[in-house]
């Protein structure tokens, strides 16, 4: 029993040492890639924030992926405020520290964009706002967009990040579905082309609704992508998830995207798109 | 209409799970005695969770959708305790465009904890199936009605939710997420659903105030005094919606959604 009592004790010295050894290193300077789980020198991320050796692309804010994505940008809707419909404890406190986060009054940025001559109407949504969640706020920013986009006659592009719905505005959380899809509709109608890009992670309501409604669905390199939670599954069902099962590459193997971009691609694709997808579309990016 | 005394949002969930609660099967069985089912997905399944076919009501030719959980422990199974999968609503949607070309309203009855939570549902693009189902419901050109009799979990039942009019019977609740999920999730703590509950705002009387529903059913123990309740609704809602233009009929549903 003796000896079982040291093992004990050697396990319990041996948790103690990487704690320390974690807090030794200031936080930041190496990252752990959550995909490959390489060590990686911050440095190296570059300007993209991708991982230098699998690819995939770490979470970053709306405003951080605007730096290298458009040559210009008007902000929409950014005085919007939650009507906080369920009245929730704290809510109020938990938006503020989001907004202060991320500088956004929601989980989603919409503005009118240009790349190059192509024109078009841009939503990102930041997984550092309560992890992309979709509010009622964040459904009335991307239904305006197509809204506008429509009385525009221009494309909309939608980079989504989302853990789902916003559980602190309950049942108005899931309408946003709902009413996002029927301007989404709208917009499909007047011919007008509408390109996703699904990032990590793209999860729940939000893949349920306008993610897989794009007329072309990319997605980033390793991005989750999944309806239900992996939590939830192996829950359950009581069965243990593949790893891979919401890795973008996976999904582009059952058939739901159309292609895998890296970021320092996106702009080009983004634009050569646009510019494919529309009227007489292919005419000037020959 | 409800004279008792008010519930726990608790007590409706309890009630709107209760085992022996009207079955999909009962209720084709009472409001539509001539349902023909039709099966299939029309790319390589047929999930019986769904149970969507044809039918007689009002003397016309309709298009029924019923989220069915199963009476006998093998049809619970394969019909996964009613969450349907990826094909399910790929056959939904199909039944519903059909109902379009043909112009037939559409009856959906929904009683599902949500979409089916399985690897295999994930792989299948269980969020794709339902996107579809609210891209295209959107603007299908027929009178589209929800019943929401049970559960109405989610993004599962939504898929079958999003036409021109959803009703609940007074057993029933409609949420976002389970209240068990909701607890878990936001205060780590699975057994405080009955708090949750209260807060989701889940039961017909907090979802018609909020204007999520246009009305409530009343749902007595007699099965089929209550079948006669739902078909009173139907034939007096569908009526008015016929009425309507199809601009008039596709800008009301647009407006019942734009506006939240």
């Amino acid at each position: 029993m003796q000896l079982f009592d040291e093992l004990k004790t050697l396990g319990q010295k041996h948790i103690k040492a990487d704690k320390k050894a974690q807090e030794s290193v200031p936080s930041g300077v190496w990252l752990a890639c959550p995909k490959c789980q390489q060590s990686v020198y911050h440095k190296d991320l570059g300007r993209y924030s991708t991982c230098p050796n699998c690819g995939y692309g770490f979470r970053i804010s709306s405003r951080d992926r605007l730096e290298w994505l458009v040559d210009d940008f008007t902000e929409f809707d950014a005085d919007l405020q939650t009507k906080d419909p369920l009245d929730f404890p704290d809510y109020d406190k938990k938006l503020q520290k989001a907004a202060r986060a991320t500088d956004l009054n929601d989980s989603v940025l919409t503005g009118k964009a240009r790349i190059g001559e192509q024109e078009f109407y841009l939503g990102i949504m930041d997984p550092k706002f309560i992890m992309g969640s979709l509010g009622t706020v964040t459904g009335e920013k991307i239904a305006r967009l197509f809204e506008y986009a429509t009385q525009a006659s221009k494309a909309v592009v939608l980079f989504t990040a989302s853990g789902g719905a916003r559980m602190q505005e309950g049942i108005f959380s899931l309408m946003q579905m709902a009413k996002v899809s029927q301007v989404v509709k709208e917009h499909s109608e007047a011919g007008l082309f509408y390109l996703t890009v699904l990032t990590d992670p793209t999860t729940g309501g939000v893949t349920a609704s306008f993610a897989m409604q794009g007329d072309i669905i990319l997605a980033e390199p390793h991005a989750l992508i999944g309806f239900a939670g992996k939590r939830v599954i192996e829950q359950t069902m009581h069965q243990k998830v593949p790893e891979n099962l919401q890795d973008a590459e996976n999904i582009l193997d059952h058939g739901f995207i159309d292609a895998i971009v890296a970021r320092k691609q996106e702009k080009d694709t983004i634009e050569w798109l646009v510019e494919m997808n529309q009227e007489k579309g292919g005419e000037k990016l020959s | 209409m409800l004279k008792k005394k008010p519930r726990s949002a608790g007590e409706i969930v309890v009630a709107a799970r209760d085992a022996k609660k009207i079955t999909g099967q009962e209720l084709l069985a009472e409001l539509f005695p001539d349902f023909m089912e039709l099966h299939g997905d029309r790319a390589n399944d047929d999930d019986p969770s769904i149970v969507g076919g044809l039918a007689h009501f009002d003397g016309q030719a309709v298009t029924v959708l019923i989220i069915d959980k199963g009476t006998s422990a093998k049809e619970r199974i394969a019909k996964h305790f009613g969450s349907p999968t990826p094909a399910a609503y790929r056959k939904s949607l199909r039944l519903i465009k059909q109902a379009e070309k043909f112009h037939r309203p559409v009856l959906a009855f929904v009683n599902t904890a949500g979409a089916y939570p399985a690897a295999s549902a994930e792989e299948q693009g269980q969020g794709e199936a339902i996107a579809r189902n609210l891209f295209e419901i959107a603007d299908v050109k027929v009178p589209f009605l929800t019943v929401i009799y049970g559960e109405g979990g989610s993004g599962g039942a939504l898929a079958l939710a999003c036409g021109d009019q959803v009703w609940m019977s007074e057993n029933s609740m409609y949420s976002v997420l389970s209240p068990e999920g909701f607890a878990s999730i936001l205060w780590k703590d699975a057994n405080k659903a009955d708090e949750a509950a209260e807060v989701m705002q889940l039961t017909p009387e907090a979802l018609l105030k909020a204007g999520v529903i246009e009305g409530i059913i009343p749902e007595p123990g007699a099965k089929k005094r209550f079948c006669r309740n739902i078909n009173q609704v139907l034939h007096r809602e569908l009526s008015k919606l016929q009425a309507l233009s199809t601009a008039e009929l596709l800008k009301t549903r647009h407006a019942r959604y734009r506006k939240f």
